[in-house]
């Protein structure tokens, strides 16, 4: 049998960039512990319109996991109180009956708020494009097996990989540092061979456009990781740090 | 400058400097365990480590590698205040893989830096600082001024200020269990496996810095009540 529940969502309410922000708190009576907390904003949602009030801006998009829109920090831990997993993959299985729920959107002065809980996550694509990638010579491809890659490597590149830039890691350090992001982006590219090459290059680039967008000094206190929906290791961090010093010592 | 104008250059001054400052006090916490050893070698080393140049130019580096560790902490938490933004959350929890010191890493450096305060005024303004003076030739009596013995049994022999000193070495154990791991992972010295080792040998070392120091302050207090009922 289905089980409902009632809840008072708080929510961060703020016209636009610019404008000063508030809460407002909702009833939601009968929300399904089935439905996913997102789902539970769209009945929020279309509650507000069908009394013809502004209903609330989030970010959202594939809703499985994977492209890092959603972006809510829900009472007090980015993507809810749930370990490695998503604003769209909780459940509000993990919500009590007669909670009230506190949503705000991501606070830290490099990510701004555009409009209610949607904030402006463009900060990452610039770091991405000072240094994310390979510069690829477009010859013949040759065969992936042909080179060989240690299984330890690839394993750790893989996890670094897992990354989906959601920004959570900002969200939750006390000191706004993106280098948990910054790190698995360098991580990713650094342990493989088609990413050394670039790597004292792409390392500097990255990590100076980082700190030009006003993003903190990382003081290891592991906040980021712990709320990873991903996983992404604070070791990760370590390997950024080595990558980049060696780079500036080399030069 | 990179190590000024990066976040990493930053932190490797902050780790640099305050891993420095962690061997001096294993050299420092070494001697104080010889106070309870034997006195008489303690003021051969008070003696030994007098106003001569060599620990004079110790003295100065410590100072600057001190100032250096200050100065960045301050610019840091600064910096890192604003990078959090104007608005801050309504609603905040702790997560569990979070130390507390790992926050409040100025504020326990604070505390240690006004026990370093009270600390240079009791015992180095008394010791080193008479001498200096009496060799620029200021009429000032030396003859205490290696009596390092003297100077902790007389200190610590009060309550208030033995309470006080402890205080103050908690905040150090607290500032110490986060920055030995966090200073070598700057560095980069770190990775899956070693991140757990680490942490322990952080626990391990800051408790066998803070005995050592603690040690003293205790045994001069139980030594000063024992003497007070002997007589
Ligand atoms: C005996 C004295 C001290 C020792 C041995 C010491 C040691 C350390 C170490 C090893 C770190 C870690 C560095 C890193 O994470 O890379 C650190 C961080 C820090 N220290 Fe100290 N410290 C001392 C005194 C102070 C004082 C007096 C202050 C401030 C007034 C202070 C403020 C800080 C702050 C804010 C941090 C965190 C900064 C960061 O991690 O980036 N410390 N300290
Ligand atoms: S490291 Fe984790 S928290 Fe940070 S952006 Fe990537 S997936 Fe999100
Ligand atoms: S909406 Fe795509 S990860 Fe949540």
């Amino acid at each position: 049998m289905e089980k409902t529940i009632n809840i008072k969502v708080k929510v961060w309410r703020q016209a636009g960039p610019k404008a000063k922000g508030h809460f407002e708190t909702f009833e939601l009576n009968n929300i399904s512990t089935d439905s996913s907390f997102l789902e539970m904003i769209d009945v929020l949602n279309e509650k507000l319109i069908s009394e013809r009030r502004e209903p609330i801006a989030f970010d959202h998009d594939c809703r499985e996991g994977i492209c890092g829109m959603c972006s809510l920090y829900i009472n007090g831990h980015p993507h809810g109180p749930d370990d490695e997993i998503t604003t769209c993959q909780l459940h509000m299985r993990k919500f009590k009956d007669g909670e009230t729920i506190t949503i705000e959107p991501w606070r830290s002065a490099a990510f701004p708020v555009i409009k209610d809980l949607m904030v402006d996550r463009r900060a990452f694509d610039k770091i991405i494009q000072a240094g994310g990638f390979i510069s690829v010579n477009t010859g013949g491809v040759p065969d992936a097996n042909a080179i060989p890659i240690p299984k330890k490597n690839a394993d750790l590149a893989m996890d670094a990989a897992s990354c989906i830039g959601c920004g959570a890691c900002v969200a939750a350090c006390k000191n706004g540092s993106a280098m948990l992001f910054v790190s698995a982006k360098v991580s990713q590219l650094a342990l493989l061979p088609q990413g050394q090459v670039e790597a004292a290059r792409r390392a500097k680039a990255m990590v100076a456009k980082m700190d030009e967008l006003g993003f903190g000094n990382c003081t290891n206190t592991g906040a980021c990781a712990a709320e990873c929906p991903k996983g992404v290791k604070l070791s990760n961090i370590a390997r950024l740090n080595r990558e980049y010093l060696c780079a500036k010592l080399k030069d | 400058m990179w190590l000024k104008d990066s976040s990493i250059g930053r932190k490797l001054i902050m780790s640099i400097s305050g891993i420095a400052l962690i061997l001096f006090l294993l050299f420092h916490g070494t001697m104080n365990v010889v106070a309870i050893i034997s006195p008489d070698g303690y003021n051969m080393i008070c003696e030994f480590l007098g106003a001569n140049w060599y620990a004079l130019v110790g003295t100065i580096g410590l100072a600057v590698l001190v100032i250096v560790h200050i100065l960045y902490a301050f610019y840091l938490t600064l910096l890192n205040y604003r990078a959090r933004g104007f608005e801050r959350y309504a609603v905040t929890k702790k997560q569990a893989a979070v130390e507390w010191s790992s926050k409040n890493m100025l504020v326990l450096g604070i505390i240690v830096l006004l026990g370093i305060g009270l600390h240079l005024y009791n015992f180095w303004y008394k010791m080193q600082w008479v001498e200096l003076r009496h060799m620029m030739g200021a009429d000032v009596d030396v003859s205490k001024a290696t009596d390092g013995i003297g100077y902790i049994s007389e200190l610590f022999a009060n309550p208030v200020y033995s309470l006080i000193y402890l205080v103050w070495l908690c905040a150090l154990w607290f500032h110490l269990t986060h920055g030995f791991w966090s200073a070598l992972h700057t560095i980069g010295w770190n990775n899956d496996i070693w991140m757990k080792r680490l942490r322990v040998i952080s626990y391990i070392l800051a408790t066998l810095i803070v005995l050592m120091f603690a040690a003293v302050v205790i045994f001069y207090y139980g030594s000063s009540l024992a003497c007070g009922i002997a007589a």
